[in-house]
């Protein structure tokens, strides 16, 4: 069916054409394809999967008409590496550092999502020390504050507002100092172990942190002055890639995504897990569904992180330094590795940590699901036993994944440069929706 | 439990083909026998229990046992706070079963996964590709049978994959072994 359209220029170009009317020879008549339809009239524009404001390896396939976007195929999988496959063939302590390389701006945050999920098909996520659960939703809030930050700075750069850009990474790379200091690496954090942590808080590190907390306090404000009111920052923003509540459900969004919808569903709420259920919190819910709701949510949640984490640091068991020694794994050999002073000098400590190391825990035949509330949305592992140290089957259920998935719905009828902006308030990462 | 309780009234209403619920760690599963009602039984969990968000569908190969294919749905009510596993099994003959993506638009991305990863089919789907691999990749990378180090395929122009480098060096253990003493790399064979 051949169609025709009455394409409005702009009065600039207009001009051009006008004058280069009476320079051009009339033009050939515009080839007809196969089926009849113009050819040129909708352009294809590959957009990715190197592109600055897919954060990493997202291609989407875009066909125009102007600037109008009118169909949008997102092309996933340029970081695939197979996490499921290797998951399969290592006991469950060795797939914590794969755990990193998920969402990896948020690795503790992962890690801890992980060793829950495990615990939950043990049944000992009871049984975890005050401390360790402690430290646990810091390290989960640390995360959050850090992810949201890169966020959000990219989100405002890549809308032209560089100088964000700039404020946000000086707080993150605090952050990542102080991470540093904890875990020993500053990335790569595998600071969980199944059952516990991997070390406990080293001297001094819950002053630094408190430092921290204030400092960035100031920083959200000043992030906060540059951008909610900025006007050229809400033109871009405002009514820009509108999700309804409906839709944000349908298409399994979650996080800040589905809460800037409108949506009430945090999992730390719904369904507490560590000592959520024990701290005071709120959680901000968007009303409209537009860019600038979601950056607005994940602004308020920075501020509720930093409330969670200062809640954390006066109730913490033990003290900033443990004086009184409070366990940070559970006391329970065929789990945790025991201490190296008792391996060498107790049989039955000798026997464990030979079992441990060379075959892992001894996890229930059985099947297990736990979603916990990362930066993104909800992490979700569901882990199938057969019994014995490695899972027959471990399925990740990546939130930006499930995020992304919503693009060809919202896309169409936007700007070409709109995409922009809603794919920076969509915040997603490739090497978690990849696996 | 209201999960508990939400999952004895969709087997109450499918009574003919569903069993369970089976409760393990808090979780209530519930399994269907006949996958050509998957999606009449996702439908009315919908709509009547009002199990409005996917969380995922995953897929297991039980591979050497009849059936083959295991495939999870993960459901959950923003409402009620309930979570509900569903699982079905599929012959490795049929290896097809009825696309929910009317039921959820979210299953889309899912089903495509597991189409990639396990070569199961899904009967209505709209847009059935690839979706973390490359259209004409040849295998199907999470089926038990498919090795940890991969296959050679060559697509010209396209993409190849090689095995993984580091399959058969001396410390690296043989995956998928099942106990410690069969994935010691020193018990093993250097030829094989």
């Amino acid at each position: 069916m051949a169609t025709s359209q009455t394409i409005e220029f702009r009065e600039p170009a207009s001009r051009v054409a006008e004058g280069a009317k009476s320079l051009m020879p009339t033009p050939a008549p515009a080839p007809v394809g196969d089926d009849g339809d113009l050819v040129g009239e909708k352009m294809v524009l590959n957009m990715g999967p190197s592109h600055p404001s897919t954060h990493g390896v997202l291609r989407i396939v875009l066909e125009l008409d102007g600037e109008i976007i009118t169909k949008a195929t997102p092309d996933v999988g340029y970081l695939h590496r197979g996490d499921e496959k290797i998951a399969e063939n290592m006991t469950y302590t060795q797939f914590i550092p794969y755990t990193d390389r998920l969402d990896y701006l948020a690795p503790l945050a992962n890690n801890v999502a992980y060793a829950l999920a495990v615990e939950k098909l043990l049944g000992i996520e009871k049984q975890l020390p005050p401390r360790c659960q402690y430290i646990r939703v810091i390290c989960c809030e640390m995360a959050r504050i850090s992810a949201h930050l890169l966020g959000l700075g990219a989100f405002a750069m890549d809308i032209g507002a560089l100088t964000v850009f700039l404020h946000t990474f000086t707080e993150r790379e605090k952050i990542y100092s102080l991470i540093e200091r904890l875990t020993g690496a500053r990335f790569t954090t595998s600071y969980t172990r199944i059952g516990g942590l991997s070390r406990d808080l080293p001297p001094g590190w819950a002053d630094a942190l408190r430092k921290f907390c204030d400092e960035v306090e100031v920083n959200f404000a000043e992030s906060e002055t540059l951008l909610t009111r900025n006007r050229i920052f809400v033109d871009r923003t405002r009514n820009i890639g509108i999700i309804s509540r409906t839709d944000a459900i349908d298409y399994g969004l979650t996080g800040p995504n589905l809460r800037g919808s409108g949506v009430d569903y945090d999992v730390r709420k719904a369904h507490p897990y560590l000592v959520y259920g024990e701290l005071d919190f709120e959680v901000p819910v968007g009303s409209v569904g537009d860019s600038y709701d979601r950056y607005l949510v994940r602004m308020e949640e920075m501020r509720q992180s930093v409330r969670l984490i200062r809640q954390c640091l006066a109730k913490l068991p033990g003290g900033d330094d443990n004086e009184s020694k409070e366990l940070i794994s559970v006391p329970d050999g065929k789990i945790t590795l025991p201490p190296k002073a008792k391996v060498l000098s107790s049989m039955e400590e000798l026997i464990h940590q030979f079992m441990l190391v060379t075959q892992d825990i001894n996890a229930p035949p059985g099947e297990v699901y736990f979603g916990a509330e990362n930066p993104k949305g909800e992490l979700g592992f569901y882990i199938n036993s057969r019994g014995g140290g490695t899972p027959y089957r471990l399925k990740i259920r990546a939130p930006s994944f499930c995020n992304l998935s919503i693009l060809p719905h919202v896309l169409p009828g936007h700007m070409m440069s709109d995409a922009v902006s809603i794919l920076g308030s969509i915040d997603f990462v490739m090497g978690e929706c990849d696996r | 439990m209201a999960a508990l309780e939400l999952a004895q009234q969709l087997q109450a209403r499918f009574a003919d083909v569903l069993t369970g619920p089976v409760e393990f760690r808090g979780e209530a599963t519930l399994k269907l026998a006949d996958a050509a009602r998957v999606a009449e039984v996702c439908a009315f969990a919908k709509e009547s229990l009002s199990f409005d968000l996917l969380l995922d569908i995953s897929s297991i190969d039980n591979y050497g046992e009849d059936p083959r294919w295991t495939v999870v749905y993960e459901l959950y009510g923003t409402g009620h706070g309930c979570h509900l596993r569903l699982k079905t099994d599929v012959s490795e003959e049929k290896s097809e079963l009825p696309t929910v993506t009317y039921v959820w638009r979210g299953a889309d991305w899912h089903e495509r996964e597991i189409y990639d990863m396990m070569g199961v089919r899904f009967a209505g789907h709209p847009d059935l590709r690839r979706i973390l691999m490359w259209d004409g990749y040849p295998y199907f990378p999470l089926r038990k049978d498919f090795p940890l180090a991969g296959k050679p395929t060559d697509l010209p122009e396209v993409a190849f994959t090689k095995p993984a480098p580091l399959e058969g060096g001396p410390f690296v253990t043989v995956a998928g072994g099942k106990d410690s003493i069969a994935r010691e790399p020193r018990v093993r064979n250097p030829e094989s």
